[in-house]
């Protein structure tokens, strides 16, 4: 392979990869911390892409339009865990995957009510809309380093959170053991709404993200979720640095996979879970 | 596994006879959709044979039935009709081959990472079919003509015609669910209630746990193949959909709805659901946000399914 389009298909891969890992990381804190098993986390995503779109218009400022959006997910967040999430703490997970397939359905035609079912394109920020040139006839988009950037960032904020503050031991204590964690005055409540708001704003952020690039359409989720899925189980359920190892390496599988082995491309990703699963039952990172 | 109720025999009874008197009133719309009932009630059964006896929750029960069928399509020649008993045991082998490679794989996992692989492993069906050309694309395939049942020149049903093919579905659903009683009720069926019970103490009392859910599995996997094989020569039609996670999303609300682990809630929840839709579907168009929030308060609020109703003297 040429090193030029070798150099491109690694972005790409770990574009793509970090993409993931918002989305995965979300999923993964709520079911580490708080034992829930979210399927309308795709929804939580097309949302975010779908707000992309409707808050640029209104604003004119993509990074603006960001930072509302990301708000907004979050008080999203806030109201679904306490009209309906906070009823499934002490639920099996089959009620969980019920209720939370009922949301999707619900999500999706909200969805066509608001915005219909056409196909819409957001704008790359003017700022970040050029291409470094690599060689005559190849060049990479800025938008997409810029989105790796990003994502990095998150994850890096996101360890220091989770590692470094008084939230972040409160969380950890949390999944550890709730009920100790409340005796010892930690509000457990306030702190599943906060996680639960947190995971919907990184899967909104996530598709907001991607909007430019991948245009914003009806379903978009669904696709998301299952990866995402398929990235948690790598890396290990409730663990964010298995999510991050295993984000990347289905970016990169993926990636390549579909350079190399056109005829499998969908496969690839699954064939490396099942592979993964021979080796770890429990994932890369997974508590056993 | 708990008796059943006086009340619910009768109604079990009450319901074959209205079933097997139904095409001598019933108009060829409504056969055909009571026939499509029968279907999803078969596929119904066998999941419950995971989630509510074994205590498995598979998200991909749709990838055996969608095998089932589209065996059949695969076997059905362009302007020919598929011989019965080659599709069929087809669909079967296939459907179970398929759980019992899927099954070694996913059955080392548990809990929610077996609930996220069974998915994944669905989805990945449902994608490999989706992008084949030769499987039909994202559009499917048709199947003109329906399988010839014959046996040494005798033909019991002729599934060109939609009585008999009632009947034939309606044979069929009273023989899955008579098998699956009286699987439930011998010792392999003590064993995985017990499973699902504790699985760790039924390793330690000596039973080789693993492969009684392998088996499990594989069954369940053929009675969807069997189910799918059934929904593709009714419809004459096999498309990805068939395959797709929506497809076991319904599924299991149709197991949870009509009570999961009961013998008959399958068959409740399978005529809820669809009866449901059709009732939606003919009132709006958003029809999906409907039956969402009806999954979502039903879970809410009727937890243990409507075969609880038929439990009423029982509780408390």
């Amino acid at each position: 392979m040429d090193p030029v389009i070798f150099l491109i298909q690694v972005l790409n891969g770990v574009q793509y990869g970090l993409l993931l890992f918002l989305v995965a990381s979300g999923l993964t804190l709520i079911f580490g911390i708080m034992g829930i098993i979210n399927l309308a986390h795709g929804s939580f995503y097309m949302i975010g892409a779908y707000l992309a779109f409707s808050l640029t218009r209104q604003i004119g400022d993509f990074w603006l339009a960001l930072a509302a959006g990301v708000v907004i997910a979050m008080l999203l967040g806030i109201a679904l865990e306490w009209l309906v999430m906070r009823f499934l703490y002490e639920r099996d997970h089959l009620y969980q995957v019920l209720l939370t397939y009922g949301l999707i359905l619900v999500f999706e035609e909200l969805r066509s009510l608001v915005w219909g079912d056409d196909v819409h394109g957001v704008q790359v920020p003017p700022a970040l809309d050029f291409s470094i040139p690599l060689t005559d006839t190849l060049s990479y988009q800025v938008y997409r380093l810029a989105m790796s950037a990003i994502c990095l960032a998150i994850a890096f904020g996101m360890y220091w959170l989770i590692q470094r503050t008084r939230l972040g031991m409160m969380i950890r204590a949390g999944s550890v053991n709730r009920d100790m964690a409340q005796s010892l005055g930690i509000n457990i409540g306030l702190l599943y709404r906060l996680v639960f708001a947190l995971g919907f704003a990184l899967a909104a952020l996530a598709g907001m993200l991607a909007a430019p690039i991948s245009s914003v359409y009806p379903g978009m989720g669904n696709q998301v979720l299952i990866i995402s899925f398929v990235v948690v189980v790598i890396g290990g359920i409730g663990s964010v640095k298995g999510a991050l190892i295993a984000a990347l390496a289905i970016g990169l599988a993926d990636t390549f996979g579909k350079v190399l082995l056109p005829q499998i491309a969908g496969m690839v990703t699954y064939l490396l879970m099942a592979a993964v699963l021979l080796w770890r039952p429990r994932g890369i990172f997974g508590r056993a | 596994m708990d008796r059943q109720p006086r009340s619910l025999k009768f109604v079990l009874l009450a319901a074959l006879a209205a079933l097997a008197a139904f095409p001598l009133i019933g108009d060829k719309f409504y056969l055909q959709l009571v026939t499509k009932i029968l279907i999803m009630a078969m596929f119904a059964m066998s999941l419950d044979l995971l989630v509510g006896y074994t205590g498995l929750v598979s998200l991909g029960h749709a990838l055996p039935f969608g095998l089932g069928a589209y065996a059949l399509m695969l076997l059905t020649p362009e302007s020919q009709a598929a011989g019965f008993w080659m599709s069929l045991g087809a669909s079967l082998a296939v459907a179970g081959i398929a759980s019992l490679l899927i099954g070694f794989l996913v059955l080392r996992t548990s809990g929610i990472y077996f609930i996220m692989v069974t998915l994944a492993f669905g989805q990945m069906a449902y994608y490999y079919v989706h992008d084949s050309r030769y499987l039909g694309g994202s559009d499917g395939k048709y199947i003109y003509l329906r399988p010839v049942l014959e046996i040494f020149g005798w033909q019991p049903f002729d599934l060109e015609n939609h009585a008999h093919f009632y009947y034939f579905a309606l044979a069929l659903t009273v023989f899955v669910y008579a098998t699956l009683r009286v699987l439930l009720a011998s010792p392999f069926g003590r064993v995985i209630g017990g499973i699902k019970e504790n699985e760790h103490r039924m390793r330690v009392l000596g039973f080789a746990t693993f492969r009684y859910k392998l088996v499990c599995f594989v069954l369940a996997g053929m009675l969807a193949g069997l189910a799918g094989w059934l929904a593709a020569a009714h419809d004459g039609l096999v498309n990805p959909e068939m395959l797709s996670w929506h497809q076991s999303g319904q599924l299991l609300m149709m197991v949870i709805l009509g009570g999961m682990g009961t013998p008959s809630g399958p068959l409740l929840g399978a005529a809820a659901l669809k009866l449901l839709e059709l009732g939606f579907q003919g009132w709006t168009k958003h029809w999906q946000l409907l039956l969402g929030l009806f999954i979502v308060l039903s879970v809410l609020f009727i937890p243990r399914g409507l075969a609880q109703i038929f439990d009423w003297r029982r509780r408390g």
